[in-house]
């Protein structure tokens, strides 16, 4: 019998391979942005059982709402990476320090 | 039920196999289209336990549009690859520990890993019960009632993101001819337009 458990588990392993992503892909920009749409949709594996499985759909209206700020992320994500490879020429986090932040 | 056992066995493995190639993949290209798969399985996964309109936002969303943008921008930019890889494996020992020890929290905290037994079943609540009416409906009745203002949100988040992009990346090229509509409309008619009285058989000089 397939229950909350195993989504909930499902959603913790995706969430640790986005979280491993960004360690790993220290320097390409591309792939860490993937890694956060990863981990958004371990949230929304999150959302959408604990809606189904509580019987209450207000969960679903939240994965929506998180799909909406994933995308929205991914569009402003994206724009600033191409804005910063026609500056630059590189997508490497290291080169990323005009702000000395 | 075994049935949905098996399916939901092999969603979920080639979800986690996908992701683990989307974070260990050499090329982006391929990152990005393993992203495309996990998020295909995802969408059949919430299909399994009823949740279809998400499921088919997700596809249309994420494949349709995150995705795709994803794909754009990998193909269009010219990144050296083997530059990008540097530092792969001298990342990996101290990544797999924290991914580990976040992992191993995580299911400390559902429960799963020498846990109680009931944490979970005093989350999961009475179990996926049979809606009286189906998925997109009951969505819709909420949405559009009692998160009307959180749904007007969510298009003024898209809208900001929208012109966000826009500005970031629009750029005036210098020397590009291009119509001026507003100096065309605004020429007065007398320095523009000449009547000229054409005698019979002379012509136009």
């Amino acid at each position: 019998m397939i229950g909350l458990g195993h989504y909930l588990g499902l959603a913790a392993v995706l969430f640790t391979f986005g979280i491993l992503g960004i360690f790993l892909n220290r320097k390409n920009v591309i792939v860490i942005l993937m890694c956060v749409e990863l981990m958004l949709l371990a949230v929304n594996i999150n959302l959408v059982a604990f809606s189904v499985f509580q019987g209450n759909i207000v969960g679903q209206v939240f994965a929506m709402l998180v799909l909406t700020v994933a995308a929205a992320e991914a569009a402003i994500g994206l724009a600033i990476l191409v804005v910063f490879f026609r500056n630059r020429g590189s997508i490497e986090v290291e080169d990323i320090s005009a702000m000395k932040g | 039920m075994l049935l949905q056992a098996i399916a939901f066995w092999v969603f979920a493995t080639v979800t986690v196999a996908s992701a683990a190639m989307v974070v260990t993949s050499r090329n982006p290209v391929y990152s990005v289209l393993f992203l495309i798969l996990a998020f295909f399985n995802t969408a059949a996964l919430f299909v399994l336990i009823g949740a279809e309109f998400i499921a088919m936002i997700l596809i249309i969303v994420y494949v349709g549009a995150v995705a795709v943008l994803f794909l754009f921008v990998v193909m269009m930019l010219d990144i050296n690859l083997t530059k990008l890889r540097e530092g792969f494996l001298e990342y990996l020992p101290v990544g797999v520990m924290i991914g580990a020890a976040l992992l191993a929290e995580i299911l400390f905290a559902l429960g799963v890993l020498w846990g109680r037994s009931d944490t979970m079943a005093a989350l999961s609540g009475a179990g996926p019960h049979i809606a009286a009416v189906d998925n997109t409906r009951a969505i819709g009745r909420v949405l559009y009632t009692q998160y009307f203002y959180l749904f007007q949100v969510a298009g003024v988040v898209l809208l900001v993101a929208m012109i966000g992009a826009i500005v970031l990346t629009l750029r005036r090229r210098p020397g590009v001819r291009r119509q001026r509509i507003a100096e065309q409309l605004y020429r007065p008619k007398d320095q523009v337009v000449t009547t000229v009285k054409v005698p019979t058989g002379g012509g136009v000089s």
